[in-house]
């Protein structure tokens, strides 16, 4: 199987996901579209070289319906013999692509392929696309669907993290972040977004508060009571969690991650691409994988994807330098760090999804791109990305540098 | 044309007056769709008539299905291809009505549920009388099934899925004024000009082709998960029938899964899938155990049906209550709300008016809440006497004692009140341990003494277990179930025997709760398991509402009574040391399983991991094998009761075992669970878990025959 390496990747800044976001009048496919030519710019790409692109995007439908790779790369000005394709692993879609455009290369499909994830939130709203999965009432019900705060607070439960413990977390990933901010650890991947008249409309990830405080996020009211409650979803975990007599609800608007806009995509090929295109790899992409875990509580399937991972990679978590798994709620890392015994110093060193943003289906590739960075700059070699997803899935990939 | 339904025609106008010479009600029966189909043909054939009107003969419109027909199909083991035909027929009769061409209207002169207001949704207009009493819906739900004529596609395609929901999923039935808000019908006018109204309904032209036979219509709101409002509204629909059912009662789900999935399709088609998902609850076992015992035998109890025939029926004027405690002053209140003159007796005449002043608090509720008038409020106040002195009972019929469970103190009262009252007169307890026949010796007429076990709260717990003791005559049963009629509780009828039937059975579920502590289950497990298993709470919970003290006081009562051969229960260590160790006797103390702190909320004691340590997560119990311990026990105890002849009949087993404890309700009882689960997997199950959980799950020698020769306790193999 031939190798596949990661040669460059860049995002796009993170606009707040509502109407006053900044990047709001920019729509999916060109936000995706503006980070697609921004690769090959700096790269000064040959694109007709890119045998595919794909994207993640966790609410497929509308605007970002109807595949928006093939969209983005057309308007991105690429080669017309690029294809596209649109990947859903919901939370994890990006990293799903990257992890295919991986696959693409290492059985000789493609020689490079670029993987990546965008998300509009503030245009096409959560929960858009509805989904049998959740919405359809025969199988939600017999899918003991609950929303995925409820999963949050129902781990904060099971592992008894209290809402000052999930709070000291979030300060903790402001902290990060905007210590990440003032030193500039971003700046090598962002490329700013522009509108219509090529104005810069935002460079910098514009959800954060770095002024945030323990007090600040204790005054916030937890989110999914009324869910838990009133909609009977709290009965609906307890049915799956019968040792839980009671679901504490610890997650706020503060401990969970922001709703927000962007973009993000990782070149990704074989030795020979590199040599033809010019380009020496940064990392290679050692392994990868996805799981299915239980779809109630639905996000604490990293725990279990990260150990399948290691297993199959002949590693162990302490051949890991770095982790970035994906700051969804504060209790999904916690039970992460918990778990597989990895201290904090070495998980999300530059904040998380709390402090910056979760774009669902560009994340993977959004954080891919920040633990490469971040590598590369205290000059370690190992890193993991994880991220939790909907219904019960979990993807995980382990990149080294090279 | 026949009996069923009455056919005329007057000046160009149909007109069907339903009208079953054979029953109370009308009902969807075989012969009766037979009869509409053959009216329906007559209607379209004749030139000569414009329109047709149907209307009832009876006060009520139509009730809707036959549920004791139903039932018997059910306990013959109906199949699906069965159950498919009998909701085709319905059906076909219906749209054959909507689509022959004529104007239809219904004329709604009474209640019309279920069937009976499916067929008016498929005649073109409905116009009801104007008389609060009218209740319509399609409560089809709480029975188990579905509205399988129509009903759940044209409500909501007629008034909208968000108001349809309420109708359908929860079987809500509303007045005439709220269904003309919610646009259930067209018109409400006064009764005496309902069959006029309906009349220039017609005449002033009525389309007789329903908006959704039109070319090119489209359900408003067929858009289905293609819009997220719907979808976000179906998810919580959803999730709030799991929170309810805790997944034990298809019938909600299956309910809205017809709304949602007959939304997205032409309506030939929707009606196609509705009568599959009838089927589909028809033929579960959930609605048969629904049917049979929540109404078929409870509706038979609620007319005696166990009362002993040749007897002459007393009416009851005037009663005495014995004790103004918790349960004296509910008693005292049901017959005081039914007209019954009570005399309300305590040691203290503070006691007795305390009891009287219970009555007052409820009747105050009921003032505020609107829910009762002022005079009906006083003539029932008035009803009650309290009174200290024993020479007030001059006069009753039958006094009901509910004295402190002691039996010197019930034995020096019974001979107090025998001193004064009638010869004729019966001596009702409402012992809920103390055998009968033990409380009869201090009586000098022993067979007028019988049991009247009331549960508390009175006013709210509707069953009554009367309790036959070695003496009691044929006679003191037949008039104490007449006091029950006349109290409109629901009797079950037991013999003697220790803690009767329900005291008896529901402990076992409280022991086996307790129990398993002992084993180190975490108390989340144990009670969130009787959840699960459909128990209204868990046995924890439940323990210290009652205080774990009672249970424990009747261990002792026991051994007292019996020694060596009493069997002491599996939680006689968990209650020894809650109760005189650790001093927790539960809610009314200072906790129990639960500390109840001041500010609301309960928490599990934090004690009781010190008592009973909880084994590590990954060596708790499957929760299912709990649900069966909770389960399989009751059952098994309850047949051990038939056994022993404690119980006479399967159907007073179910209903006791629902209305005295709420044991779950899409078992049809304990007895009826034993059915549905399948006696010889009943049997092998106990065997097995007595092999693991003790020798309280050992089935008898009785019980193994009966599943060696596949006899149930209800249906063709029922012994």
């Amino acid at each position: 199987m031939a190798q596949a390496f990661i040669y460059d990747h860049v995002r796009t800044p993170r606009g707040r996901g509502r109407p006053d976001g900044s990047l709001h009048e920019v729509s999916s496919v060109l936000l995706a579209a503006q980070t697609l030519q921004a690769l090959a710019t700096r790269s000064n790409l040959d694109t007709a070289l890119i045998d595919d692109v794909i994207l993640g995007c966790a609410q497929p439908v509308g605007e970002q319906g109807g595949n928006i790779a093939r969209g983005a790369v057309l308007q991105a000005g690429y080669a017309q013999t690029v294809a596209g394709q649109q990947v859903h692993r919901f939370c994890a879609s990006a990293l799903e692509a990257m992890n295919n455009a991986a696959m693409q290369v290492m059985t000789g499909a493609a020689d490079a392929a670029i993987g990546g994830g965008v998300e509009s939130m503030s245009r096409t709203l959560m929960g858009s696309d509805t989904g049998a999965w959740a919405a359809d009432p025969w199988i939600a019900y017999h899918n003991y669907y609950a929303p995925q705060g409820i999963g949050a607070d129902l781990i904060a439960t099971r592992k008894g993290f209290s809402r000052e413990d999930v709070d000291a977390y979030a300060l903790e990933s402001q902290k990060r972040a905007a210590k990440a901010w003032d030193e500039g650890r971003f700046s090598r991947s962002i490329v700013p977004v522009v509108d219509s008249l090529g104005q810069v409309l935002l460079d910098h990830d514009e959800y954060r508060r770095p002024d945030t405080t323990a007090e600040s996020l204790a005054s916030l009211k937890p989110a999914f009571t009324t869910f838990g409650k009133d909609y009977g979803f709290d009965a609906v975990a307890m049915q799956r969690y019968p040792a839980v007599l009671e679901v504490n609800h610890v997650h706020t608007a503060g401990n969970s991650s922001g709703i927000v806009d962007g973009a993000a995509v990782v070149l990704v090929g074989g030795e020979a691409f590199g040599n033809a295109a010019g380009l020496k790899p940064r990392a290679k992409i050692r392994a990868f994988t996805s799981i299915g875990s239980e779809q109630t509580i639905m996000l604490d399937g990293p725990v279990a994807c990260v150990q399948k991972l290691l297993k199959r990679a002949g590693m162990q978590m302490s051949d890991i330098d770095l982790v970035e798994i994906n700051e969804a709620f504060a209790s999904v890392v916690m039970n992460f760090m918990s778990e597989m015994k990895v201290d904090h110093s070495k998980v999300n060193v530059n904040g998380g999804a709390i402090a910056l943003g979760h774009p669902l289906g560009a994340t993977g590739a959004m954080i891919t791109g920040i633990l490469l960075d971040e590598l590369e700059r205290r000059d370690l070699n190992t890193g993991l990305i994880t991220l939790c997803a909907g219904n019960g899935l979990a993807t995980a990939t382990i990149i080294e540098r090279v | 044309m026949t009996n069923q339904i009455k056919y005329e025609v007057q000046d160009g106008i149909a007109l069907i007056t339903l009208d079953d010479p054979g029953r109370p009600m009308n009902v969807v029966s075989p012969e009766w769709l037979d009869e509409m189909n053959a009216a329906i043909d007559k209607i379209a054939a004749d030139d000569s008539v414009k329109g047709a009107i149907i209307t009832s003969g009876k006060a009520a419109f139509m009730a809707g299905a036959d549920l004791k027909g139903i039932l018997e199909r059910m306990e013959n083991n109906l199949s699906v291809a069965e159950a498919l035909a009998f909701s085709h027929q319905a059906t076909g009769m219906h749209r054959k009505l909507e689509t022959c061409g004529k104007p239809f209207v219904a004329a709604i002169n009474g209640l019309a549920l279920g069937g009976g207001y499916e067929l008016c949704l498929a005649c073109h207009y409905q116009i009801v009388a104007d008389d609060p009493k009218i209740k319509l819906g399609l409560p089809e739900v709480t029975v188990g099934l579905l509205a399988g004529s129509g009903g759940t596609q044209r409500l909501p395609r007629l008034i909208g899925i968000d108001k349809s929901v309420p109708m359908i999923v929860e079987g809500k039935t509303v007045g005439p004024a709220e269904a003309l808000k919610l646009g259930m019908v067209n018109e409400v006018v006064p009764a005496d000009q309902l069959l006029a109204a309906a009349r220039k309904a017609i005449e002033a032209g009525i389309d007789p082709v329903r908006a959704w036979d039109k070319k090119g219509y489209r359900v408003k709101e067929g858009q289905g998960l293609l819009n997220p409002m719907q979808g976000f509204s179906y998810s919580v629909l959803a999730g709030k029938i799991a929170a309810k059912t805790w997944h034990n009662y298809p019938a909600p789900i299956v309910n809205l899964d017809a709304i949602f999935e007959g939304m997205l399709m032409p309506f030939d088609k929707a009606l196609s899938v509705e009568s599959k998902l009838f089927a589909r609850l028809m033929t579960s076992p959930e609605a048969r155990n629904i049917i049979r015992t929540s109404f078929v035998n409870k509706g038979l109890a609620d007319k005696l049906v166990r009362r002993p025939e040749g007897i002459p029926k007393v009416s009851y004027k005037k009663i005495g209550v014995l004790g103004a405690g918790l349960m004296g002053s509910g008693i005292a209140h049901v017959a005081a709300k039914v007209g019954i003159d009570v005399v309300l007796l305590d040691s203290k005449i503070e006691f007795a008016e305390k009891g009287k002043n219970y009555s007052e608090k409820i009747v105050k509720k009921g003032l505020d809440r609107g829910t009762m008038t002022q005079d009906k409020a006083d003539a029932l106040l008035a009803k009650i006497t309290p009174t200290v002195d024993y020479a007030d009972l001059d006069g009753c019929d039958i006094v009901i004692e509910a004295v402190f469970e002691d039996i010197e103190i019930k034995a020096d009262v019974t001979r107090k009140a025998e001193a004064v009252l009638p010869a004729t007169a019966i001596y009702a307890s409402n012992t809920s341990t103390l055998p009968i026949s033990d409380l009869a010796k201090a009586s000098v007429r022993p067979d007028r003494f019988i049991g009247l076990h009331f549960f508390s709260p009175v006013e709210r717990m509707p069953l009554i277990e009367v309790i036959s003791g070695k003496d009691t005559s044929q006679e003191t049963l037949a008039q104490a179930l007449d006091l029950v009629g006349q109290l409109r509780m629901t009797p079950v009828l037991v013999n003697d025997s220790r803690g009767f039937y329900t005291s008896r059975v529901f402990q076992t579920f409280i022991h086996e709760g307790m129990k398993l502590l002992e084993e180190g289950v975490d108390p989340g497990i144990i009670e969130n398991a009787g959840k699960i298993a459909g128990m209204p709470i868990g046995p924890l919970e439940l323990t210290d509402a009652l205080t774990i003290e009672l249970p424990w006081k009747i261990v002792k009562q026991s051994i007292a009574a019996e020694g060596d051969k009493y069997t002491l229960p599996c939680a006689y260590n968990v209650m020894k040391t809650m109760v005189e160790d650790e001093k927790r006797i539960g809610r009314r103390g200072d906790g129990g399983f639960y500390d109840y702190p001041a500010e609301g909320g309960k928490k599990i004691w934090p004690g009781l991991a010190k008592l009973y340590p909880v084994a590590p997560a990954a060596e708790q119990p499957d929760v299912k094998d709990i649900v069966r311990r909770y389960l399989h026990i009751q059952a098994l105890e309850t047949a051990r009761c038939f056994e022993e002849n404690v119980l006479t009949h399967a159907a007073d087993g179910d209903l006791g075992s629902l209305l005295g404890w709420g044991f779950p309700g899409y078992t049809g009882g304990t007895l009826s669970y034993i059915d549905t689960v399948g006696i010889q997997q009943f049997v092998a199950d106990c065997e097995a878990m007595a092999q693991k959980h003790g020798p309280r799950f050992k089935p008898s020698a009785w019980l193994k025959d009966r599943a060696a020769r596949n006899v149930s306790f209800h249906g063709p193999n029922a012994g």
